[in-house]
């Protein structure tokens, strides 16, 4: 109204008023800072303390020997490696993975091109509870399954309960980012005649294909990570072995036995087994950076 | 611009065939339980532009997407009655949809080239997506670029993001990438309304030069539009129910100048709608 322009204050009294407001804005800044470094001091902790620890267990022996006997001699010195859990690690998860993709990409397609019907709901639900499940009721399922049917604990049925563990974060990954092409882009291909299958296949996977990628790499690092689930599974096992229908040595086993041990060496190996798990997981989350960066490729 | 903004209703001497193209029989759109538009019988004449016009929220754009099969890919829409092309319904148990919308091609109110794509990529959008490598790609793309009227003003740059065409330039790149399908029709909604002025009347001196050998439909809310371009005009607007009703269907001249409903007078004239 034009009619108070007399009476308005001028801009200086104005920004004085503001004063207060400025300094209660600022003490806000200062707190959601301060909350936010609070926040990151265990991490940053957690990780110099693993990259101090553990980088004293790095050594060529330890990647390229597995287990040996801890005797008298070696006790304060070198004994082996963590070659055989490496391997293991890498056999199991690429095993599990191999699982999980094809089946988690497509249940996440399936649930963004058809939203609506019952089935896709049902998958939802069911692929929700199976996110927050705990690992360890995961790995007993296995272990009663698969293990004591099977009178053998075996590294593919820790790939199966760690596949069960990828399988929802694959799926709801893809079917956020599949959801996100845009409606405009999905009607020009309908009103051109395509079929929906190639036109899911030929645009709207490319135009997700970095959030899939992201997807995949999350549930990788999980896995990599995930030790309960294959206590009961592939249990263990001192020498490098390449049998999947035996047991099986993993990093995080490692981590979590030779902790245990009353050897200094072994205590040793176990942060060596931790940094290579925290650097991997790194890599990963590093890795999804990049994917996500990436623009749609051009054509 | 050298393009001179065509007269209106110029109606060629020789008609190629004066079958009705597209003719709707009691064809009705529903959202669910819902009535959007009641049962529509009207037929669309060969190689000439067919105006739908009217107020909002009446139904003119479910309407034009009953006629390619895109409304019932709304979840929960469908759509009773039939619609021949020529001689077979488009309802038909039998027939697949996909083939319906290569036959009739769409024109959406916003330009939605695809992102990421080139404008040749663009225009060759359908047949990439089809599978086909053909042979005659490069050929295709030109020649349904010079149809839009783009060609000359992409050729130099046909690698280029599409992205990079200003809107009415988008437009002709849609239009171009629907003819690249070769429709018999080709439907428009509001194919306008997102441009200027200047790019509104190079569309619709293109529509003018299509018409020659396609059947072209429009809605539009511009009614100078309808009648600048189109050879016959469709009014609808809101029944008592809440349910669109086409009230007058006639040459375009004969309902801007001696519409029969008082109705499509009012909002001819401005007082409604």
């Amino acid at each position: 109204m034009a009619s108070n322009i007399a009476t308005r204050p001028s801009l200086i009294e104005a920004s004085g008023r503001r004063q207060r407001r400025r300094r209660t804005s600022s003490l806000f800044v200062g707190l959601t800072a301060a909350a936010t470094v609070l926040a990151l001091v265990p991490l940053l902790l957690i990780i110099s303390y693993v990259v101090v620890q553990g980088f004293q267990a790095l050594s060529i022996d330890f990647f390229t020997q597995t287990f040996k006997p801890v005797t008298i001699g070696t006790a304060s010195t070198g004994s082996g490696g963590v070659l055989h859990a490496i391997v293991g690690s890498l056999l199991i998860v690429s095993v599990a993975l191999a699982m999980a993709v094809p089946i988690g990409v497509m249940a996440g397609i399936y649930l963004s091109e058809y939203p609506g019907t019952s089935a896709s709901n049902v998958i939802r639900f069911s692929t929700d509870v199976l996110t927050a499940m705990p690992s360890i009721v995961v790995g007993v399922v296995a272990y009663v399954l698969i293990v004591q049917r099977a009178n053998q604990f075996s590294a593919v049925a820790g790939s199966i309960a760690l596949m069960v563990l990828m399988v929802p974060v694959v799926t709801r990954t893809t079917e956020e980012i599949l959801r996100l092409v845009p409606g405009a882009v999905r009607e020009a291909a309908i009103a051109l005649g395509v079929p929906k299958w190639r036109f899911t296949l030929n645009v709207v996977i490319p135009m997700g294909l970095s959030g899939i990628v992201t997807g995949i790499l999350l549930a990788f690092a999980r896995a990599m990570g995930e030790t309960a689930p294959l206590l009961v599974t592939v249990l263990g096992n001192n020498n490098l072995t390449w049998d999947i229908f035996g047991p099986m040595q993993a990093l995080p086993l490692i981590a979590y036995r030779y902790t245990e041990q009353p050897f200094a060496v072994l205590n040793q190996q176990a942060w060596g087994a931790a940094l290579i798990l925290v650097t991997i997981v790194l890599a990963a989350n590093v890795l999804v950076r990049l994917a996500t960066r990436r623009t749609t490729r051009s054509r | 611009m050298t393009a001179t903004v065509s007269t209106p209703n110029t109606v060629p001497d020789a008609l190629p065939d004066d079958r009705a193209h597209l003719r709707l029989r009691d064809l009705a759109p529903y959202y669910g339980a819902k009535l959007a538009v009641r049962p529509v019988t009207l037929d669309i004449p060969r190689n000439r532009i067919t105006a739908i016009i009217g107020p909002s929220g009446t139904g003119k754009s479910t309407l034009i997407r009953s006629l390619n099969r895109l409304h019932e890919t709304i979840p929960g829409a469908r759509a009773t009655g039939s619609a021949f092309l020529l001689d077979e319904d488009i309802y038909d148990p039998r027939v697949d949809p996909a083939q319906v919308r290569r036959r009739i091609g769409m024109v959406f109110q916003q330009p939605n080239p695809l992102r990421g794509r080139t404008i040749a990529g663009n225009v060759a959008m359908g047949l990439d997506l089809e599978g086909s490598s053909r042979a005659d790609r490069e050929r295709i793309v030109e020649e349904a670029l010079t149809r839009a009227a783009l060609f000359d003003e992409v050729k130099d740059r046909l690698d280029k993001p599409a992205v990079s065409l200003s809107g009415g330039q988008q437009q002709r790149l849609c239009i171009a990438r629907t003819l690249a399908m070769r429709p018999d029709v080709i439907l428009m909604d509001e194919p306008c309304s997102a441009l200027d002025p200047i790019a509104t009347l190079r569309i619709e001196d293109l529509m003018r030069e299509l018409a020659r050998d396609v059947t072209i439909v429009i809605v539009t809310h511009n009614m100078q539009q309808a009648a600048r371009v189109s050879d016959q005009t469709v009014f609808i607007t809101l029944g008592d129910d809440g349910s669109g009703e086409v009230v007058e269907v006639g040459p375009t001249e004969q309902i801007f100048t001696v519409p029969a409903d008082p109705r499509t007078e009012q909002y001819i004239t401005g007082r409604v709608g």
